[in-house]
């Protein structure tokens, strides 16, 4: 029989049911981001300008008001979050792939599990704790830290799974040389899973970059350039909470454009992953 | 040279008393004039006495015996699964990087005992290098790096010396006029059996003295097979040359002894054409003539 039956028919009319579905849920999986950027550009863009570049906040309706400190702090209060979370996020993840064993392992993994699932404000409540209050003043330290807690379990898993997928053949083959096993991971194993890595600790920035809880109590936030980083410092999360509960329509425009910025910022760090991606020798994955 | 740490040079008590003539260096008098085959005085590069292999409760290699004799090619063969792969990880201890591994038994190379006290496994490895089934060049180094990484990564920073040792490793590894042009491009470039050339190049280059090859041709097709093997032939000038093998052919053609394996047991070893021709067990019969396995 060739001559497709009724039965026959009806299925195909289902194959192309779910297979619309499956494409509309793709769909409706972009849908809120194209809101959102749609939505940030259109209130936010109009207050963009050189000077929200270079600026510090002023008053409500002055002109020339900037987030350019703030700006300025949220970069410093990544690097601080990364040496913090880099460092521990990488060796814990080589211990993880590379040393641990399987009993020792699955704790590590869980409780790393566990730690991402903490809510960041818990974070902000322990480095206010550790932090501010022994040095009694917000600090660029306190803010940092609590990022770079939030930053430490990302990074660390990330890098165990792309150690775990570097080939065996690999560290046999460098064991085989008469290479001790530290050298064979520091120089064999890591700069073969290096882009992964990277990409890891940048996916990480991205998601620590938009964090307001943590910094509530720690980072504090300012109006003005502070190069010490003892004292409150400004983070774009920060400025944009303050400015979007606050009564002036110029502030919310402000806060619009500030948020327009941190998701330009994360989208940057999202190219950067992208352009990483392309190691020497090796074509993307 | 030994593999003790610099504080712990006292020479390890010669156990097996037969084993001492073998501890001769490895350049002796029978190097320069006559390859070393089976016809020539025999020198053991390798002695294995009662070796078992366990891995957990499970034991792979069962009180396995045999002396590897020095510039001569010797092939393992034997079933899947028959610890052929294992008997060979063994002698440079390749086999401990599985956590529950375990053994018994004795192994020296050239009279010293390579599982003794303070030995350092690193160290063995220097001396008896692996070529490995799948060619595994690392992805990240260009072809001439790949050639010196186990020189430079143990501290060799000459270049002239890294430039000679990258051309002669590659000389011998019948490369040097596929690849001299291009050093500088990436390893993965290369062809699959280019690949596998190149990974024999990356052991020749730290000079070790023994030479382990597990399957090294399995994954080739039959021109570049037969490169491999001229390449064999050639080596066991120099070298001590252990090679497992599926393929019975590669075995009679390339070794000068061969062990047979069956169920972690030596079943039985002799010269090569000894053991194709007029094996004294039915097992190794049946085996050989493809019987079974």
């Amino acid at each position: 029989m060739i001559v497709a039956s009724a039965n026959h028919r009806f299925r195909k009319f289902k194959s192309l049911a779910m297979n619309s579905l499956c494409i509309a849920c793709a769909l409706l999986v972009i849908l809120p981001l194209v809101v959102i950027l749609f939505y940030l550009v259109k209130m936010g863009a109009s207050s963009l300008n050189l000077a929200f570049f270079t600026n510090l906040p002023q008053a409500p309706n002055q002109p020339g008001s900037g987030m350019a400190n703030a700006i300025a702090g949220t970069l410093e209060l990544l690097l601080l979050a990364s040496f913090v979370g880099v460092p521990a996020g990488i060796l814990g993840g080589i211990y993880l792939s590379e040393y641990g064993g399987e009993r020792m392992n699955r704790w590590i993994r869980f409780w790393a599990d566990v730690l991402n699932g903490v809510p960041s404000i818990v974070w902000g409540m322990l480095s206010y704790a550790l932090v501010v209050i022994r040095m009694k003043a917000f600090s660029a330290w306190a803010g940092g830290l609590a990022l770079g807690f939030i930053m430490l379990p990302l990074v660390l898993r990330t890098t165990e799974e792309v150690l775990v997928l570097v080939p065996r053949s690999y560290r046999e083959a460098a064991l085989a040389l008469g290479l001790p096993q530290w050298k064979t991971i520091m120089r064999i194993v890591l700069p073969t899973a290096l882009r992964g890595i990277v990409t890891g600790i940048l996916l990480a920035m991205g998601r620590i970059a938009g964090e307001t809880a943590p910094l509530l109590f720690t980072a504090l936030g300012n109006d003005y350039w502070n190069h010490n980083l003892s004292g409150p410092i400004a983070a774009l999360p920060l400025q944009i909470f303050k400015y979007a509960i606050s009564a002036y329509d110029d502030w919310h425009r402000q806060a619009w454009a500030g948020a327009l910025v941190l998701v330009a910022l994360t989208f940057i760090l999202s190219i950067g992953v992208r352009l990483f991606s392309r190691g020497r020798f090796q074509k993307s994955t | 040279m030994n593999f003790m740490t610099p504080d712990e040079t006292k020479p390890a008590p010669a156990r097996a008393s037969e084993s001492s003539p073998a501890a001769a260096p490895r350049a002796d008098s029978n190097s320069t004039a006559e390859p070393a085959s089976a016809a020539a005085r025999p020198v053991s590069a390798i002695t294995v006495k009662d070796l078992s292999v366990f891995f957990g409760k499970h034991q792979v290699l069962k009180s396995v015996s045999l002396d590897i004799q020095a510039r001569a090619v010797t092939a393992i063969i034997g079933p899947s699964g028959c610890g052929k792969s294992t008997f060979l990880r063994s002698l440079n201890r390749m086999h401990e990087l599985v956590a529950e591994a375990r053994m018994e038994g004795d192994i020296r190379l050239f009279g010293e005992d390579i599982y003794g006290k303070n030995v350092e496994p690193v160290l063995v490895r220097r001396r008896v290098g692996m070529v490995f089934q799948k060619s595994n060049p690392f992805p990240t180094m260009s072809i001439g790096e790949n050639v010196t990484v186990g020189l430079r990564l143990n501290g060799i920073r000459n270049r002239a010396v890294l430039q000679e040792r990258t051309e002669q490793s590659l000389r011998m590894a019948a490369l040097w006029d596929e690849v001299k042009d291009r050093l500088n491009a990436p390893a993965v470039s290369l062809s699959g059996g280019q690949q596998q050339r190149l990974c024999i190049a990356r052991a020749l280059a730290v000079q070790p003295e023994v030479l382990l090859m597990d399957e090294p041709a399995s994954a080739l097709d039959p021109l570049a097979t037969s490169k491999i093997e001229d390449l064999i032939l050639e080596l066991k000038k120099d070298y001590t040359i252990v090679i497992v093998t599926h393929n019975m052919q590669q075995a009679a053609r390339a070794s000068d002894y061969t062990a047979f394996f069956y169920m972690g047991e030596l079943v039985e070893f002799g010269a090569t054409s000894q053991i194709f021709t007029s094996p004294k067990q039915k097992r190794t019969e049946d085996y050989v003539t493809g019987r079974f396995g």
